[in-house]
């Protein structure tokens, strides 16, 4: 029997807990930067006090009640100190108004949906909003952040820093949109977290294919979406995307680091755990509907169940995948979604076709330098015999992939044809 | 990484399950839910409502219907997908606390254990 060191336990619970109490002390104070200040303060107070007194018997609770009360006398002191400008005849008029102080209920529900939204807010460039999110929702510390993002760690305190910055400066409100802003809104939360999980899913640079604990990163925050929004289509199906693209991390690379595709895969590695928490995900994202139809992560999503419940590769179901695909590219075109329906195309029996949309994507800007433009149609050539152009696609795509592992794969399958 | 956590009675009182308790572990749920950390529970019924035993002792295999004699009975499971073991224990540790505030006299333990991560694919 051990009691718990309480430097320990203060470390364990703000690793749990720093969300929330960024969350309460930022609505306070009306300010994320300032926000993360005074949580960081109340666990400082934890490491001072809970050695001496005792961990406190709900020590979350102590956290975030600390962190608020910080955050309320600063309110007050900055009153006080406006009050005393005013009488001095000075114009406060354009300065920030504190948050009312009287309303401190406890709502760290909705405290995080602020938070969300302003980490995720569109004033941000996108990778300031990726790393400000890891940073104040997932809690990373800014060396995480870097590691996770693959970036150096000044790097990454930068774009954080400058993303506090221009929040404070645009003075961006940590408001809840309002019902009728949520679909301009909404989309900035999303393709953060589907983001943050794809760098984990196949980096697109470095040695590894994969960092799973970023994908993991990913999962969590999109599950805490799921809490936050429950009755927003697109969130449920973005967790469900995100919970059964995770099904298959212990089953798409080797030991040696090479990727595998999806049809060479162990269906028996994957976690059907996951397969079954997404699909019922995104059981509750159609049932919910929208009057648009399904949106596109719910689409991604209804692809990804395709491939999860074919018990074999054999048995996929390409026409509705192509199906899906063609439904994406009208609520979400692009070019690497026309590519994708290309490969569907061609593996739902008419590869000549599937070479054919590829052939208009050939001169596509944004396929310019793509490893798997020449890749997909490395694959598709392979399945009509054509061996010798095959092989030269695939060592196109090993020429441009920044990925090591992937560079393995495309010249294992160029090799493979002799 | 993914845990286990497995609760365990060794003392029930004669009281009802107070619905104190259950409100209490159904609000632990919905917090570790909203962190993204609980990914699955259930709740078990006794053994006595219609549990069995399969053993294997001396290279005989035997079926026996509960209850059994001794003393621990499982309570109920969950999964926790955390970044470490400390925060495995840190939910846990607050689900066992519950007890200790609803339930006067309820005794236990909660084991945690690490589920096998897949080995690497050859």
């Amino acid at each position: 029997m051990t009691a718990p060191d309480p430097r320990h336990a203060a470390e364990v619970v703000w690793r749990i807990e720093s969300a929330n109490v960024v969350a309460v002390a930022s609505r306070v104070v009306g300010d994320v930067g300032l926000g993360e200040e005074i949580a960081q303060d109340a666990f400082v107070v934890a490491l001072e006090k809970w050695p001496v007194q005792g961990v406190p018997p709900n020590p979350a609770g102590w956290l975030v009640t600390t962190a608020r009360h910080l955050a309320v006398d600063l309110v007050r002191r900055r009153s006080t100190y406006a009050r005393k400008l005013a009488e001095v005849g000075r114009d406060l008029s354009d300065a920030p108004g504190p948050d009312d102080v009287s309303d401190l209920d406890d709502h760290i529900g909705d405290d995080l949906l602020r938070l969300v939204f302003t980490t995720c807010h569109p004033v941000l460039t996108t990778e300031s909003r990726v790393a400000l999110t890891l940073r104040l929702l997932g809690g990373l510390t800014t060396a995480e952040v870097a590691r996770g993002l693959l970036i150096p760690e000044p790097t990454a305190a930068q774009r954080i820093s400058r993303a506090k910055r221009t929040l404070a400066e645009r003075g961006v409100p940590l408001d809840l949109p309002r019902p009728q802003d949520m679909p301009d809104r909404l989309p900035s939360v999303l393709e953060v977290v589907y983001l943050v999980f794809n760098e984990g899913y196949s980096a697109t640079s470095g040695d590894d294919w994969t960092r799973p604990e970023l994908c993991h990163e990913a999962l969590r925050l999109a599950r805490l979406l799921v809490s936050l929004l429950p009755d927003e289509p697109e969130v449920l199906a973005l967790d469900a995307l995100l919970e059964l693209q995770a099904s298959r991390l212990a089953a798409r690379v080797d030991s040696s680091g090479t990727p595998i595709g999806l049809l060479d895969q162990d269906r028996t590695r994957w976690d059907h755990l996951l397969v079954r928490r997404g699909t019922a995900a995104l059981g509750s994202a159609v049932a919910l509907g929208g009057p648009a139809g399904p949106g596109p992560y719910a689409l991604q999503a209804g692809i990804a169940a395709c491939h999860a419940m074919a018990p074999t590769a054999g048995e996929t179901d390409w026409a509705q995948i192509v199906h899906l695909y063609a439904a994406l590219a009208g609520v979400s075109p692009s070019p690497v979604v026309e590519l994708n329906r290309a490969l569907a195309v061609g593996m739902a029996g008419d590869p000549a076709a599937g070479i054919a949309i590829l052939d208009d994507l050939r001169d596509s800007p944004g396929l310019r330098g793509y490893a798997q433009l020449p890749a997909a149609r490395g694959h598709l050539l392979e399945r009509l015999g054509r061996a010798d152009e095959a092989r030269a696609e695939f060592r196109s795509a090993a020429g441009l992939t920044r990925n090591a592992g992937e560079r393995a794969m495309f010249e294992r399958r160029a090799a493979a044809l002799r | 990484m993914l845990y286990m956590t497995t609760l365990k009675v060794t003392r029930q009182p004669s009281t009802p399950v107070p619905a104190s308790l259950m409100e209490a572990v159904m609000a632990l749920g919905a917090e570790a839910t909203r962190a993204g950390v609980l990914v699955d529970t259930r709740g078990l019924a006794p053994v006595a409502a219609g549990g069995a035993r399969i053993s294997l002792v001396g290279g005989a295999l035997s079926v026996t219907d509960g209850p059994f004699a001794e003393s621990k009975e499982l309570v109920s499971y969950a999964l926790y997908d955390v970044r470490s073991r400390d925060e495995a224990v840190e939910w846990t540790t607050r689900f066992v606390r519950l007890h200790l505030e609803h339930w006067e006299g309820w005794e236990g333990e909660a084991d945690v254990q690490p589920v096998f991560e897949a080995p690497p694919v050859p």
